[in-house]
């Protein structure tokens, strides 16, 4: 089963500022579990793309105005539930804010 | 067939026989298993413009031979120093069987094989991306590709595999009789954990993901050929050759799951069906009954019904009684409260979901509204069987029975 763990941050927290990820990559990465990652950019950098009535509206920075935002974000594929959440706590031991577990969604189905 | 399609087959045939070879003569795996990988790429490129050498077992035994020789004199590590010795005592001569020899000891070795890279010091995932490189021998790039990740995920996780098997100081050969059920538990596991990942596999671009089926056929295939009185292993096969036979109708043109109830029987594989059929009655005339022998019996009833009207779902129900019995879990209560709703009535069937409302292991599951809301179809309860539709498309993990789930609601509109 493949997840989407994102780490979330305050937004004053500088990007890939005090990341320690070590022990999540050491764990997620001999195992292979770990299918890819990435370190997010400021969120004021960023933009976000509206399209209401055939009308685009490009506004500048985050998506979320108030939140923790997406500091930075590893695909893993592993096991179970449980065990992506134990990988999660890897990733969040140390940091202020928390890592969120979702998973994907896939192709594969049964009928019934 | 092509002749690069009858190549491959001809070497994944050949890959456990040349590792047992191997690993009978030097042990450990990583090693022997690395070397064969080798001569199987050196005989896919040589083989098409040389022609077929006379044996080509020997042929790729003497190549694996010589790239572990190579490979044990290359490195210092300590570790492989006793392998060094021994692959000097043993010149490569004496590793190559003489032409035509057919070694009886083949089928034990795939069965060894199988045990071994099915060893409990690994996870499943590992022992399916493991089984399928050393007794499947496809490549680490084939094995990553199937299960969707890249092979610098599907790198680690076999080599990772490798060294829990040295270090669990695993060997190569039959376990004790004492460990034999557990052991071949994990055997037939793996196997239809590789089935079950290519049957569910959508069409067009997941192609290479079915092949995943005929895979895991062939190796329970030469499992059944080893243990040919075992009830297990024939009730695995033919659970899979009865699953099998409906996928030609398991999915409509356009992509989207049809159910059971409404595939065309036409399109059912009627000679898997009658081979499936064929093994299970057998092997429940002969061995002691589990559970996948009652599983492929229950799939055989579903299969040999002419039209789904005529299924007999009293005989389902009582073999899903059983099954709840010698092995309970969550996924057997949910099928058996189907079959329960199919002869008692849907309200019977409801009364025995409802025993897995507490059940930690079906928290947000999607599989339990989605049985109920087909129960509460069956009793005309549709306000509340497209909420639980509704519930289970959200649950789910599955874009296709996401549309599927979404579907049965809107059908329940108005």
């Amino acid at each position: 089963m493949k997840f989407l763990l994102s780490l979330y941050l305050e937004p004053s927290a500088l990007p890939g500022e005090g990341l320690d990820h070590e022990e999540f990559l050491a764990a997620a990465g001999p195992s292979g579990e770990l299918v890819g990652g990435h370190v997010l950019a400021d969120p004021s950098v960023g933009a976000v793309t509206r399209v209401r009535g055939g009308a685009v509206t490009v506004t500048e920075g985050p998506y979320l105005t108030s939140a923790d935002q997406v500091a930075c974000q590893y695909v893993v594929d592993c096991e179970s539930r449980e065990r992506a959440v134990e990988l999660a706590v890897l990733l969040a031991a140390g940091q202020a804010g928390g890592v969120e577990v979702r998973p994907l969604m896939n192709a594969s189905g049964m009928e019934m | 067939m092509s002749a690069s399609e009858r190549l491959g087959d001809l070497l994944r045939e050949l890959a456990p026989q040349v590792l047992g070879v191997l690993l009978r003569r030097h042990g450990g795996l990583e090693e022997c298993e690395d070397a064969v990988q080798e001569a199987l790429l050196a005989a896919a490129t040589q083989w098409p413009a040389e022609g077929l050498p006379d044996n080509p077992r020997s042929w790729l035994v003497t190549v694996a031979a010589r790239r572990l020789v190579d490979q044990v004199r290359s490195e210092q590590a300590r570790r492989r120093r006793e392998a060094t010795a021994a692959a000097r005592e043993a010149p490569d001569a004496g590793l190559a069987p003489a032409p035509g020899d057919e070694s009886p000891g083949d089928r034990d070795d795939t069965l060894a094989l199988l045990f071994l890279c099915c060893h409990p010091a690994l996870t499943p995932a590992s022992q399916v991306a493991l089984t399928l490189r050393a007794v499947g021998g496809l490549t680490t790039a084939e094995v990553a590709r199937a299960f969707l990740v890249p092979e610098a995920t599907m790198a680690p996780r076999i080599s990772r595999a490798k060294q829990r098997v040295r270090s669990a100081g695993a060997a190569f050969e039959l376990p004790a009789a004492e460990q034999w059920a557990g052991r071949l538990d994990a055997v037939l596991h793996v196997l239809y954990l590789i089935f079950n990942e290519g049957y569910t596999a959508g069409s067009g671009p997941d192609l290479h993901r079915a092949d995943l089926t005929a895979e895991a056929i062939r190796l329970t295939r030469l499992l059944h050929r080893s243990l040919p009185d075992d009830g297990e292993v024939a009730g695995l096969l033919a659970l899979m050759l009865l699953t099998d036979a409906r996928r030609p109708a398991r999915t409509g043109q356009d992509g989207a799951l049809v159910p059971l109830a409404e595939q065309d029987r036409g399109r059912w594989d009627a000679a898997l069906i009658e081979e499936g059929a064929a093994l299970v009655t057998a092997a429940m005339s002969a061995a002691p009954l589990g559970p996948y022998q009652l599983q492929a019996a229950i799939a055989a009833l579903h299969v040999q019904a002419p039209r789904a009207g005529d299924t007999d779902w009293e005989q389902i129900r009582i073999l899903y009684a059983i099954l709840s019995r010698i092995a309970p879990n969550p996924m057997v209560t949910l099928n058996h409260a189907v079959a329960v709703a199919m002869t008692r009535g849907p309200e019977a069937g409801l009364d025995l979901l409802r025993t897995l409302d507490g059940d930690p292991r079906m928290a947000r599951h999607h599989r339990l509204p989605a049985v109920r809301a087909h129960l509460q179809e069956l009793a005309g309860e549709h306000a509340a069987a497209r909420e639980n539709y509704r519930l289970a498309a959200r649950r789910t993990t599955s874009l296709p029975e996401r549309r599927h789930l979404l579907a049965r609601a809107d059908r329940l509109e108005g």
